[in-house]
């Protein structure tokens, strides 16, 4: 038994990681970071304390044994460390790369208290690449339970509930609009962040579970979701289908041509490959001087897909300032390397036209912070006489998204004020056995929370189909260090592997 | 009931109206049971292509089959009315998209269709007779040569009025002269419905205002996904915007601001051109008699 590690004896730095020159990635579509080779893996793997509090995993949505996987790895045994993850997380390779840790399981490291935190999100893409990389899948024993189970949405809620429902032995099919399935995490996240191939494997893994991917279904106006509780014969069934409808501020001028949503640019660029024409048929007109308003996740992406596109010059608008930009922090810092200029405090005022109804500069006004608002940030107040004009030729809008109204129109699911599909506390909405989860939901998040959601629903469903879950029946809560017997956390996997062995 | 999966859409007859617009049948059993009038679908030929959204001509339950009546005047219309033989497969065909059009509860109603409008107009002709209202057909096309389902359209109007650019069949003159012809004749009409190219559906709603008759136009601007996603179609509507794909495509004729949505249709003018001169080119390149650029007409808001 090695000695007790202490914050003294680990190593003192977080191990960096490799990654593209910002000159040289600007102008490419290749993966950023090049991610852990082994000895860093090894190296970071070493910091990890294992404290008997375990904080990280209560701060990931998911619930994966973070120290449990670390642990694995820094005895070299990277199977085992998979093997850990695939427990609560059949996406490794994505999760690690696209997660906000610093405000999950990293925001509450122990080490974090004294140095900087863990580098978790990495050691779980350094497993999770290892095993596409090997082939490694865990395909666990399935025994048929019979039952048969829709999913509506290949995004990230879909995908978690339907990897669930399918090892609790349902017959799982997934819906989607588009012609490829992962949703957001193959239309909206860049190759140079999440890189196609690493989804495609994900998605394969899945299938191998033996999910069925039904694309180009257009759930709602194809077939009804009481048409699937019904006539199809699904005993039970999960929306992810997201938020999607972009918003816009109502500004004059966004209809002029140049300015468009987050989303298109993202979709056209990367689902449809714009970036390829015209090898690809989906065209998509550069800007030289591109202008995108807000500073989220999405709108990040959106500057450095244009940069990347070969604007001259990329303008991020938004109108607190940089302690409040809701994207996560690395992901700010890369546009910044990647030479992108950030206005803060700064709000559009009106988009103005050239006589071809192209547009040609924002007229914006300069901010400054005010009271706490009633989201805890302070509110953003015009300085007045300060506006002033920005050229530009391409106006992006990343202010978030509204609710898809599509199930609203054609199903009588029961939607809050806002458009969301209402659900009680275990997700399940108003039609019996339908659940529903993600950003359809709640509104705008993340990938990980709508995975988190996708489990909690196929909790909520297994037990409305009866299934025994031994999740539910064994560890009611996961949080209870007394549900660990003999060393071995009291999920349902585990139990599982106890009784066939 | 399950829905078949991608490169699966078998494309079961084609007819040619003319040396640009064409006429194909796709096997979808689902579909085109859950079809309606008004409603599109969004296509891609190949697994490189665009996504265009086309409105759904005509749906037949039994057969399982839907129809698309294509005007090939972009590279990827073009390149369709090269490749879709019967026979052959589409990549994806996703629907019914849209809300469907309204229908029933009027007594007389106006169908018009222009250009490429005229095969979506069908089925709205053929429900509103279903409903068991009095239905005026105009049909506008450019010469008697182009004229297109004439009987399909005499089955389901109790008038039918083709107006023709020339004169060469029917009346002479565009589709609001046919308007004007109706409205002189019958003082009752309740409903004019009105699909074809942006300025066409102008002219069809400047002719209805003065009598204030409600006037439903199908607007068919460029989108990427067609489920809300994108923000590609949004359309001035009185003072809001609206998402064509899924708050329309029917709006209120009287309140779409026509300029707007003609201006945003031209937005990616430069890619397509340049797209549909490499296309050509290849093509004179391989010796394809298809080669010969297609000829100026309008430019159908179909080919995002």
């Amino acid at each position: 038994m090695a000695k007790k590690k202490t914050i003294r004896t680990i190593p003192q730095e977080r191990t960096p990681v490799q990654e593209q020159d910002p000159k040289e990635r600007a102008r490419n579509f290749a993966e950023v970071s090049l991610g852990y080779r082994l000895e860093e893996a090894l190296v970071e793997a070493e910091r990890c304390l294992q404290c008997a509090d375990e904080p990280c995993v209560r701060g990931c949505p998911v619930g994966i044994d973070i120290p449990g996987f670390i642990q694995k790895i820094a005895d070299k045994h990277y199977h085992g460390a998979y093997d850990i993850i695939t427990d609560t997380n059949l996406l490794p390779s994505i999760c690690g790369r696209v997660c906000p840790q610093e405000s999950q399981c990293e925001g509450v490291c122990t080490v974090g208290d004294t140095l900087e935190p863990v580098a978790i999100g990495r050691l779980e893409r350094f497993v999770g690449d290892m095993a596409i990389k090997e082939g490694w899948a865990n395909i666990p024993y399935i025994e048929p339970s019979g039952h048969r189970v829709g999913i509506v949405g290949a995004g990230p809620a879909g995908m978690a509930c339907a990897a669930d429902m399918a090892k609790a032995g349902c017959e799982v099919v997934v819906y989607e609009a588009f012609h490829q399935p992962g949703g957001v995490l193959k239309y909206g996240i860049p190759d140079f962040r999440l890189p196609n191939e690493v989804i495609d494997a994900e998605i394969e893994k899945l299938r191998k579970l033996g999910i069925r991917f039904e694309c180009n279904t257009l759930v709602g106006r194809l077939f009804t979701i009481e048409q699937m509780v019904t006539e199809m014969g699904y005993h039970a069934v999960f929306i992810g289908t997201g938020a999607g409808y972009p918003s816009f501020m109502g500004i004059p001028g966004e209809s002029l041509n140049g300015v468009l949503s987050a989303n298109e640019l993202l979709t056209r660029a990367n689902l449809m490959r714009a970036r390829d024409f015209p090898s690809f048929d989906t065209p998509l007109q550069p800007g030289r001087r591109v202008t995108v308003i807000g500073a989220g996740n999405t709108a990040m992406d959106a500057m450095r897909v244009s940069m990347r596109l070969g604007a001259d010059k990329v303008m991020c608008v938004y109108r607190r300032s940089k302690a409040e930009a809701p994207a996560r922090v690395e992901e700010v810092h890369h546009a910044e390397e990647e030479g992108i200029e950030f206005n803060w405090l700064t709000s559009p005022v009106e988009l103005l036209g050239d006589a071809d109804n192209k547009v040609r500069a924002m007229r914006c006004i300069r901010m400054e912070l005010g009271e706490p608002d009633s989201s805890g940030r302070r509110k953003p107040v015009p300085v007045p006489g300060s506006e002033f004009e920005i050229e530009t030729d391409m106006v992006v809008f990343a202010i978030g998204t509204n609710a898809n109204p599509i199930l609203g129109q054609t199903s009588k699911l029961k939607l809050n004020k806002w458009g969301y599909i209402e659900t009680d506390d275990d997700l399940a909405t108003s039609i019996a056995g339908v659940y529903a989860g993600g950003d359809i939901v709640t509104g705008a998040a993340t990938v990980i929370q709508a995975m988190g959601a996708g489990r909690k629903a196929a909790r909520a469903m297994k037990a409305y189909l009866g299934l025994r879950d031994s999740d539910c029946v064994y560890a009611p809560d996961t949080d209870d260090p007394g549900g660990r017997r003999f060393g071995i956390p009291a999920a349902e996997h585990n139990f599982a592997r106890v009784r066939l062995a | 009931m399950q829905p078949s999966g991608s490169s699966s859409f078998e494309i079961v007859a084609r007819e040619d109206f003319s040396d640009v617009t064409f006429l194909l049948e796709v096997r979808h059993p689902m579909l085109a049971k859950a079809a309606k009038a008004g409603q599109f679908v969004i296509v891609m030929e190949h697994e490189q292509g665009e996504r265009i959204p086309l409105t759904i001509a005509d749906f037949d339950r039994d057969a399982g089959t839907i129809t698309l009546v294509i005007q090939a005047v972009g590279k990827t219309t073009r390149e369709m009315q090269q490749n879709c033989r019967v026979g052959t497969h589409l990549f994806a065909v996703v629907g019914p998209m849209g809300i469907p059009s309204h229908i029933g509860g009027k007594k007389k109603v106006v169908c018009v269709g222009g250009g490429l409008g005229v095969a979506p107009i069908f089925p709205q002709a053929r429900a509103w007779k279903e409903s068991g209202a009095y239905v005026i057909g105009v049909v506008g096309f450019r010469n008697r040569g182009l004229v297109f389902w004439d009987e399909k359209f005499r089955a389901v109007c109790d008038e039918l009025i083709v107006c023709t650019d020339d004169g060469s069949a029917g009346i002479k003159g565009l589709v609001t002269e046919g308007i004007k012809q109706a409205i002189a004749k019958h003082a009752d009409i309740e409903e004019l419905v009105a699909i074809g190219p942006p300025v066409m559906m102008k002219g069809c709603a400047e002719a209805t205002r003065p009598h204030g008759i409600r006037t439903m136009v199908s607007l068919n601007p460029v989108m990427v996904d067609g489920t809300g996603m994108c923000g590609g179609c949004r359309v001035k509507i009185g003072e809001t915007v609206k998402f064509a794909c899924v708050d329309g495509p029917d709006f209120d004729g009287h309140l779409v601001d026509f300029d707007d949505l003609m201006s945003r249709l031209g937005r990616y003018k430069t890619a397509e051109k340049e797209a549909l001169e490499r296309f050509t080119e290849s093509c004179r390149i391989r010796g394809d008699a298809a080669a010969e650029p297609a000829l100026a007409i309008d430019r159908p808001s179909t080919d995002g």
